[in-house]
């Protein structure tokens, strides 16, 4: 090809006219709807993410998360049944968050690039590291959630079972807490920005995932505290969820976006379900049993949500580069002048 | 609001008592000439595997960005802009590429369509920087790596311990620059070390070594930050206003870099954050929140039995 015949069909040849590294953020509307709002304008190196995303694997991490919770949630069932003389809401409990926090635990080693190194977790105390913390969390109620539930199984050694569940209900909340942190504590936009009410929403979702559990295992009669707690989970879910994504602003959008926003949506309705499905069918057993698996299915969706919204929101620059540009923009307008960062018109002196 | 204070020194906050001044680099991307020079050196020095050569068709850059197999990446943005008011040494009433189609110093109204003028005069130009580790002051990854495999060495850099890297992943979405990666078929997370064999040995990096246009420089970083005011300070008195340092501020949010950059447009056109912050400056929060949220649930459990009332 000559020079003069290229420019010669510069108008068959849109691309020619593109304007480097500008993203127009064209990739929305693709079902043909003109968006009310213009996408904000936004630069980027040819619309590569600025963050390299998370490497965990799905179904791993999001097991990890959603059974952290089941976990975390069924430990303090199960202490509570003990104490009110619910035996089998107890039994079910104890063995349910042990298995939990066991399967957690697998998916979190299996996880790793070098699983035979897991113990390299322990070689450290480092409050800055959620990982850290959450592993000598989970070394500690690990030991007392399987004491729990071998005591019950077995029915031997009745009060250190008794101890090692009153434990394990101390410390399964902030199991089933601290990975909200663990999340929060990255540079991923949905994750970090939502740090405030990921942790509620976390524990709202493990609880109504061991209610569920508690639903499906209860004896007749013994389910009024775990319809209850479904109630509680459910409401914190979804009331957190809802203030998260008002505070976030256009971060929360991949939480409603794609596979993502269908798992979310997927939760929310489920966790919904089951809750007002225990609440209403009370009398049929059927009603019941569909409404735990409904709690329990429900709170995997939402962490899984929640962790494929996180790795949407890596992806795509505009959700890392639009809030630290308007976050530049409102302290330059508080600050009045002082040194303007990015603004090539203000050299910076020493 | 904010005084030049006493940059924070991340050796002796790290505990070195008697320790080498901090050192880092200084990337001046206006005499980049894209050359990778440094990308080369860095694979050859510390034994890098290849990934594979991949056409990306985006630009001259087919090596898109840093991961555990790159640790200097040269990016390539085409701009249709100005090359500012320094005068780049071109020749812009002189079409040679036309001249040789013709055979003869055709004059340029005569003369054919270039690349050179599909704008007005010359409205292209070419920016070019070469990307690395930046050593934060305030390192995330450090911070949250569980097994302590990521240290700071006594030369106030960020380096990954291999024998201890148990490839968790948590310091690859916790940068807020997208450097570090983990190798899939290894399974563990590698970064750029600051060439710290090399510096233990007084010697300067492999990139910094290799550049030919010392468009990366390298230096204990109190000396660098100066020279790049300097730098800067010329570039405005020659016309040049669009440049402007990235990284260099100990008061930003990762407490300054110890690899910062000399720019000629925003920092994201290059793929850098425009105000990037350290996440575990929210740690705090985050503990306080996840505290809350548990007492929260064991609070709704009491209820939830006390709601029920007692035995079945």
């Amino acid at each position: 090809m000559t020079m003069s015949d290229g420019h010669g069909s510069l108008a068959a040849r849109p691309a020619r006219e593109a304007t480097t590294g500008v993203n127009t953020g064209r990739r929305r509307g693709r079902r043909g709807e003109q968006p009310v709002v213009p996408d904000t304008q936004f630069t980027s190196y040819y619309g590569k993410p600025i963050i390299n995303g998370p490497v965990w694997k799905s179904p791993d991490i999001p097991a990890y998360l959603f059974l952290g919770g089941l976990a975390g949630g069924s430990s303090l069932l199960a202490a509570g049944a003990q104490l009110t003389g619910r035996g089998r809401l107890a039994a079910v409990t104890k063995v349910g968050a042990f298995g939990a926090i066991t399967l957690s635990l697998g998916a979190l080693v299996h996880d790793l690039g070098r699983p035979a190194r897991f113990l390299n977790m322990l070689r450290v105390f480092k409050p800055t590291s959620p990982m850290n913390m959450g592993s000598w969390l989970l070394a500690g109620y690990g030991p007392l959630a399987g004491g729990a539930a071998a005591s019950a199984v077995t029915g031997k050694l009745p009060k250190a079972g008794a101890a090692a569940t009153a434990g394990a209900a101390l410390t399964g909340p902030a199991v089933a807490a601290y990975t909200a942190a663990l999340v929060s504590d990255t540079a991923v936009p949905a994750w970090h920005d939502g740090h405030r009410e990921l942790p509620y929403v976390f524990v709202g979702s493990g609880a109504a995932g061991a209610a569920g559990l508690g639903l499906l295992g209860a004896r007749q009669g013994e389910e009024s505290p775990a319809r209850n707690l479904a109630l509680f989970g459910t409401a914190l879910e979804l009331a957190a969820f809802k203030r998260m994504e008002k505070r976030l602003g256009m971060v929360a959008e991949p939480y409603r976006a794609g596979r993502a926003g269908l798992l979310v949506r997927a939760g929310e309705t489920l966790a919904a379900a089951g809750a007002a499905g225990s609440v209403l069918g009370r009398r049929s057993r059927v009603a019941r049993l569909l409404s735990g698996a409904a709690l329990l299915a429900g709170s995997a969706c939402t962490k899984w949500g929640v962790f494929e919204a996180g790795l949407t929101s890596a992806e795509d620059p505009k959700y890392t580069v639009v809030p630290q540009r308007e976050r530049l923009l409102r302290q330059n307008h508080a600050g009045g002048g002082e040194a303007q960062r990015g603004n090539p018109a203000v050299p910076q002196s020493g | 609001m904010t005084t030049a204070r006493e940059a924070t020194d991340p050796a002796a906050e790290s505990g070195y008592t008697d320790h080498p001044p901090r050192m880092g680099f200084f990337t001046d991307t206006t005499v980049c000439i894209g050359c990778k020079a440094c990308e080369v050196a860095c694979k050859e020095w510390n034994a890098v595997p290849a990934d594979g050569l991949d056409l990306t068709g985006m630009s001259y850059d087919n090596t898109v960005g840093l991961g555990a197999n790159t640790w200097r990446h040269v990016a390539f943005i085409e701009q249709r802009k100005p090359l500012a008011a320094q005068d780049p040494g071109l020749h812009h009433d002189t079409d040679v590429l036309a001249m040789a189609e013709h055979g003869s110093a055709t004059q340029p109204p005569e003369a054919g369509m270039t690349p050179t003028t599909p704008g007005s005069g010359d409205d292209f130009r070419w920016l070019m920087a070469s990307d690395v580790c930046k050593h934060c002051t305030h390192a995330a990854c450090l911070d949250v790596c569980p097994t302590g495999s990521l240290f700071r060495t006594e030369f106030g850099t960020v380096v990954v311990q291999e024998d201890i890297c148990n490839g968790c992943g948590y310091c690859i979405p916790a940068c807020p620059y997208g450097v570090i990666d983990q190798r899939p078929d290894d399974g563990r997370a590698w970064k750029c070390t600051l060439c710290y064999d090399r510096l233990g040995e007084g010697m300067e990096p492999a990139c910094a070594k290799a550049c030919p246009t010392d468009s990366i420089q390298f230096g204990p970083l109190d000396e660098l930050r100066e020279r790049a005011q300097q730098r800067v300070r010329q570039l405005h008195e020659a016309g040049v206003g669009e440049a402007r340092l990235y990284g260099d501020d100990p008061d930003d949010g990762v407490g300054g870099d110890g690899a910062f950059f000399l720019l000629l447009d925003e920092p994201e056109v290059y793929g850098f954050p425009p105000d990037p912050v350290v996440t575990t400056r929210d740690l705090p929060s985050m503990w306080r929140h996840v505290g809350a949220a548990a007492a929260t649930l064991l609070a709704g459990a009491a209820a939830a039995f006390l709601g029920a009332g007692k035995g079945r």
